[in-house]
């Protein structure tokens, strides 16, 4: 994540059109060498066509795209240093396992016995070891899934591009191949670009995200960043659940903002660290995340500030419980999210109870 | 615990529904495929007579030399050879297999383009008028549309009077009565159904597959030999086997288009059965011509076995 790791991918202000319709608005963004980078956004927001105007694919209407270096406008597909692990997987039905693995290998020097040691290390590195002469079409989901992961790495690319390859597994596999693609992009340490709508997915396997809406990055960070602190409202909604309330901005100074937020009374943020999003005419929003506040039962003492509120809905998930909370002096409620420890009860609709929160915990939109 | 098991009785079962469902094609393929099939085997070891056919068993249709029963119930002195014996029945079939291996071949090699053309490059929302464009020709009769080969390739037909028109050539083309034009007129009147299954064949192929061949460092063109062509030999082997089967025993086109002077197995066939009135003959004729087409198909089927395999 440091800026001393070389650039891997750069575009340059990249637009494309198809038609009439202006899918990439102008991308400017680089990608570091040996970075696990997302693309995430939901449906529709160019992030697939993005990663294939990388895999050659899709040309560009105009901008640069270099791949280390190089603008590879006029390189086709089968010249680029990128491989790619497709949503569908697209595994080749007439070939065995063996033969999909090896299929790129054909105009490699390398011996035939070479080669199909080539292909058993890349079967065992994605866990298929013994896997070879079965037929491809008799593969599951998740097997199809490993065998494009080693078609792809066999070839020793310099970017791994990932379209949405988990959207088709189940959960519990899903979370599985997730801690197994981070340990094998550890283990190759080339650089991977993972297209997802999943903001958890993106979470949990990124170094670093670009979120996009409607052909334009809306914020690229870390994935601690996004979360703690998204540019926007439909960055912090889009990525995990965000509390909004009104809020009007009183003074600025010394690096301090001074706040008169709904519910929460008179505020002092810290400029730097908790305020985002380019200065507007219009009023300010302050943004928490559910579990920066809490729910104060009998006996437990704020840590910092403490106001009175009324439990709307409650809604029971095992290990948590999500309340919603009307905060006194507010008109919509917020969410707060809790872990279910032993001995505490779950509240009921209508209980006055007290919650609390800290200064420091939240965001102001501007 | 569990009731005993109830033999399930047969009226009212899935299968008896199932019978009665294709009860009327069964019917169908019994009476006027099977029976007739059944006919012409009988009838293909039998000893021919006056004007009709006599139930005495005999192989002498299919090899050495026969003697007919004539009318008084003598058997004729002039006796003629069976199907594999009698040479010139051998080089019919020779001739046969030749024309309709020429007219399969030319005609999956033109089909193939105008398959791809359609599957990969016309719109999705025109492939249906690109594939009603293609059966217009079966809107005439196969027999006019024969003939309409007639009109353009004759000593004074439509090429020949353009060539000479243009003085391109001096004296006319000698096109018809040849095997050319025989391949060119079946190429022709069989190009829909060597289109069709090899178009439905490239339509089911995922195009991820083909994006996936160029990821993988191939071009275009090694792609296409590497993954399309394989995924699309189901319905290669479909237009071979549909093509081949019917021209092979195709009697319209030696008589429109060879004029009677490039016969094939089926005039001959035709010959026995209607004008020398040899039934016996005739049947072991078309035995013998289906038994090659069948071994030729089971050959070739099993040539392209590999691509037959596994679900699509």
């Amino acid at each position: 994540m440091t800026s001393a790791k070389p650039t891997m991918i750069e575009f340059k202000d990249v637009h494309k059109y198809y038609g009439d319709y202006h899918a990439l608005r102008g991308i400017t963004a680089t990608i570091q060498a040996g970075e696990f980078f997302s693309l995430l956004g939901p449906s529709g927001c160019g992030k697939t066509t993005l990663l294939r105007t990388i895999a050659g694919f899709e040309g560009i209407s105009s901008g640069v795209v270099l791949i280390d270096g190089k603008d590879v406008a006029a390189v086709p597909p089968n010249q680029r240093p990128t491989n790619m692990v497709f949503q569908s997987y697209a595994i080749f039905p007439h070939l065995t396992v063996a033969q999909n693995v090896g299929f790129g290998l054909r105009k490699d020097p390398r011996s035939a016995a070479d080669k199909a040691r080539a292909v058993d290390e890349a079967l065992a590195m994605v866990g298929l070891s013994g896997y070879g002469a079965r037929a491809a079409h008799a593969l599951s989901g998740g097997q199809r899934q490993r065998v494009a992961l080693a078609r792809a790495l066999i070839l020793k690319p310099k970017v791994l591009l990932l379209d949405e390859p988990l959207s088709a597994l189940d959960k519990k596999l899903r979370e599985n191949m997730q801690v197994e693609l981070i340990k094998l992009q550890r283990q190759v340490g080339i650089t991977f670009i993972l297209v997802t709508h999943d903001q958890e997915e993106a979470l949990v396997m990124s170094d670093r995200i670009a979120v996009m809406f409607e052909g334009q990055i809306a914020q690229l960070d870390s994935p601690e960043r996004l979360y703690r602190l998204p540019k926007t409202r439909a960055v912090a909604n889009f990525i995990g659940t965000m509390n909004f309330l009104s809020a009007q901005i009183l003074s600025e100074a010394g690096g301090m903002v001074e706040v008169e937020v709904q519910g929460f009374g008179r505020l002092q943020l810290d400029a730097e660290k908790q305020v985002t999003g380019a200065p507007t005419a219009t009023g300010a929003t302050i943004g928490f995340r559910p579990e920066t506040a809490t729910l104060l039962f009998d006996g437990q003492q704020a840590t910092d500030r403490e106001t009175m509120a009324t439990v709307e809905e409650v809604v029971y998930y095992g290990d948590m419980t999500y309340y919603d909370v009307l905060l006194d002096g507010t008109s919509a409620p917020v969410r707060l999210s809790m872990r279910n420890v032993f001995g505490r009860p779950v509240l009921d609709i209508g209980t006055r109870t007290r919650v609390g929160w800290s200064p420091g915990a939240l965001v102001l939109f501007r | 615990m569990s009731e005993p098991l109830k033999r399930p009785r047969f009226w009212g079962s899935q299968a008896a529904s199932g019978l009665a469902l294709i009860s009327p094609t069964a019917l169908y393929a019994i009476l006027l495929l099977a029976a007739p099939l059944a006919a012409t085997l009988v009838y293909s070891v039998m000893t021919d007579g006056y004007l009709t056919v006599i139930p005495h068993f005999q192989l002498c249709n299919y090899i050495g030399e026969c003697h007919s029963q004539l009318a008084d119930g003598t058997m004729s002195p002039d006796g003629y050879l069976g199907a594999w014996s009698d040479p010139i029945v051998r080089t019919l079939m020779a001739r046969s297999l030749f024309v309709s291996i020429l007219v399969t071949a030319a005609t999956v090699l033109l089909a193939y383009p105008v398959a791809y053309f359609v599957s990969f490059n016309v719109a999705p929302s025109k492939k249906a008028l690109w594939l009603f464009m293609i059966t217009i020709p079966f809107w005439t009769s196969y027999v006019i549309r024969v003939f309409m080969w007639n009109v353009m390739i004759s000593r004074t037909g439509v090429i020949n009077s353009v060539l000479q028109g243009l003085h391109i050539t001096s004296d006319p083309l000698q096109m018809s009565f040849t095997i050319q034009a025989m391949v060119i007129t079946l190429a022709h009147a069989y190009a829909p159904f060597a289109i069709l299954p090899i178009f439905v064949a490239l339509e089911k192929i995922d195009r991820s597959l083909l994006e996936a061949g160029q990821d993988l460092g191939e071009t275009r063109f090694t792609t296409f030999l590497r993954v399309t062509l394989p995924l699309s030999m189901t319905g290669v082997i479909a237009a071979v086997l549909i093509v081949f089967i019917p021209t092979i025993g195709d009697y319209v086109t030696p008589n429109l288009i060879g004029g009677g002077k490039i016969p094939m197995i089926a005039n001959m066939i035709e010959k026995q059965m209607l004008k020398a009135d040899n039934r016996a003959l005739g049947s072991a004729i078309a035995v013998s011509a289906m038994l090659v087409v069948g071994l030729v198909s089971v050959v070739f089927l099993a040539l392209n076995r590999r691509y037959l395999k596994g679900p699509k």
